[in-house]
């Protein structure tokens, strides 16, 4: 069941579009930020309330890539591997983070504190390698400073 | 040397909020506009000042936007949209208009908006970019209030609205077709052309898109004139252009500058040169899906006709440069991964051939790839050239792939006789 809160959202944005279901990728973000994640239940929730198929909302769902279909951790880490980090060695941070949480790309850590995905280009190439957590951007990153980086998020 | 767009941008402090922007004289253009212009008298402005888009493709905007129908036929909804989606990989420069002075921004789209008569407007931001949409949604709120957007615009009773929307992350989003399907809640891919956006584009209405820069161009013309756009240009191309240079040079960054500033310049003046002990090897002018340039290329003069005259294109303006520690095979494998990923599968060479050509490449970096896997490689990038696709971004992304093979053919064979990277031992 949606919760009144993100009705409330998912109305405010159907109101600056001239159908509701043209608020479906914002919709996708509303649930997925109350809940970190869109369960098979909320895209039929969200299909009803839109008045369109749970395919339609499912084949939305999985063509953008920070919409998530499986649980995350509760901190997200986004690594850029586009092409001015990859001229900067984000390989190294890669290795690093690897090495740190135990997890590669796609995996969430036992704790369930981390998921590490690789990310296209963060749009911050001049200050190559770059990865965000969260809503929080690092940039020119070094593999020494990921422990306190980490920190924060335990 | 002037620097209309961000001499009020000072990286590190807060962006200019409706005070500071209104004192560097910000909102006047429309306050022009609406004291006596006509939306054709903006277009031909536009026009005249030969401001050519900034998003990549270098059409003329002026003359872009009189392809809006302006009578009864065009009917009474019309929207205008900012492109924010700025996915191109190695492209940072809208960032820094964004975040730097968000009402630049708003008074070029309500302008833009006036010319082709648009009542709605949206602003479409990646989702990566957290502080922009903050310091957007404020401001947008504060022009709200300082009535320059919403009802009666400056008591004119001109309406518009503005609305920011976020992306949920991918690429496609910013080619202008697929992104008016985003904005309509729907997969991003793109719309067969004809018809024009500009005559059927969002929910079937004349819709304009115009990227950030471009639009943030649109208050300097108004309020200066063309000749005086034409004037900032060592070019034909008008104004001035951010540029940007990223990989291992001393001082990567973003400038703005005249149109048509060298490719020396930008590397050896503003990006400080390279880093000690590398070479540059190769440069990337405009962004992941555009051909590489060379040393040879140097004193090319960074316009759209120059570039293009030598085989490239300006694209973004923000270049990759590519030293000569980093192996050409990697570097367009890098790229061919990420096209790859990014395709929206709805065309067979580009939803085949891409993940196609990023084995080959693999494979090749892995030592085990052959003489026919590089001509297999010369091939795809005739099969997924222009005219075979739907959309530009196979073609975009062979130009990368077809630049390397032209230029660094000798890393590429090196890798089948070596039966391994050569480069593999310089990372470090
Ligand atoms: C795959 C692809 C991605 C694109 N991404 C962007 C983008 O992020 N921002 C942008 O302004 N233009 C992008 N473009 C170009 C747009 O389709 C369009 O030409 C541009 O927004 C028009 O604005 P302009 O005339 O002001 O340049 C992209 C094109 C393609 C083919
Ligand atoms: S070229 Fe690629 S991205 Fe463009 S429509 Fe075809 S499959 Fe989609």
């Amino acid at each position: 069941m949606l919760t009144e809160e993100e009705i409330k959202a998912i109305d405010h944005e159907a109101s600056r579009v001239p159908h509701k279901k043209a608020a479906l990728i914002d919709a996708l973000k509303i649930v997925q930020q109350q809940r970190g994640w869109v369960s098979d239940e909320s895209v039929s929730d969200l299909a009803e309330y839109l008045e369109i198929s749970p395919a339609e909302v499912d084949s939305v769902a999985t063509f953008y890539n920070l919409i998530f279909r499986r649980p995350v951790g509760s901190n997200v880490i986004l690594l850029c591997d586009s092409i001015s980090c990859y001229v900067m060695h984000y390989e190294e941070i890669y290795a690093s983070l690897k090495d740190k949480l135990g997890v590669a790309f796609g995996q969430t850590t036992e704790d369930g504190l981390f998921t590490l995905l690789p990310n296209a280009c963060l749009g911050c190439c001049d200050r190559a390698p770059a990865m965000m957590i969260n809503h929080d951007l690092y940039t020119d990153l070094k593999p020494e400073q990921l422990d306190t980086i980490l920190m924060k998020y335990k | 040397m002037e620097r209309p767009l961000t001499k009020n941008i000072h990286p590190g402090r807060p962006p200019l909020n409706l005070k500071d922007y209104e004192m560097t004289g910000g909102y006047s253009a429309l306050r022009k506009i609406m004291a006596g212009m006509s939306p054709k008298d903006v277009q031909q402005a536009v026009q005249d000042s030969n401001l050519k888009g900034r998003g990549g493709a270098g059409f003329n905007t002026g003359m872009k936007w009189s392809f809006v129908p302006m009578d009864e036929k065009g009917g009474p909804t019309k929207y205008l949209i900012a492109n924010a989606d700025e996915m191109e990989p190695g492209t940072f420069k809208d960032r820094l208009l964004l975040e730097g002075n968000p009402h630049q921004l708003i008074e070029g789209m309500i302008i833009a908006a006036y010319a082709i008569q648009a009542n709605i407007s949206y602003i479409f931001l990646r989702w990566a970019y957290k502080a922009a949409a903050k310091c957007l949604e404020e401001s947008i709120h504060e022009a709200y209030h300082a009535g320059y957007l919403g009802e009666n615009i400056l008591g004119t009773g001109y309406r518009l609205e503005m609305y920011l929307h976020t992306g949920a992350g991918r690429y496609m989003c910013g080619e202008e077709t697929a992104l008016l399907n985003a904005l309509e809640g729907k997969r991003a891919m793109p719309r067969a052309k004809p018809p024009f956006p500009q005559v059927s584009g969002l929910f079937g209405k004349p819709t304009i898109v115009n990227n950030v820069e471009t639009l943030c161009c649109i208050p300097h013309i108004i309020n200066n004139g063309a000749e005086w756009f034409k004037s900032l240009s060592y070019s034909e191309d008008g104004g001035t252009k951010l540029y940007g240079v990223s990989g291992k040079v001393n001082k990567p960054g973003a400038w703005e500058l005249p149109m048509g500033v060298t490719m020396r310049e930008l590397i050896e003046e503003y990006a400080g040169g390279m880093k000690n002990g590398y070479q540059l090897k190769g440069v990337l002018p405009g962004g992941a899906s555009t051909d590489f340039l060379t040393v040879q290329h140097l004193d090319l003069k960074m316009d759209f006709k120059s570039v293009a005259a030598a085989g490239s294109r300006l694209g973004t303006g923000t270049m990759i440069v590519m030293d000569d520690a980093t192996c050409p095979v990697g570097f367009v494998h890098n790229l061919q991964h990420f096209f790859a990923q990014e395709s929206c599968g709805w065309c067979t060479p580009c939803r085949e051939g891409l993940p196609w050509v990023e084995k080959l490449l693999l494979s090749l970096e892995k030592g085990t790839g052959t003489e026919e896997d590089i001509d297999l490689l010369q091939q795809h990038t005739q099969w997924l050239g222009p005219g075979n696709t739907f959309c530009a971004l196979a073609p975009g992304a062979m130009e990368p792939l077809q630049s390397a093979l032209k230029y660094f053919r000798d890393d590429f064979d090196r890798h089948v006789k070596e039966k391994k990277c050569p480069y593999h031992h310089n990372h470090h």
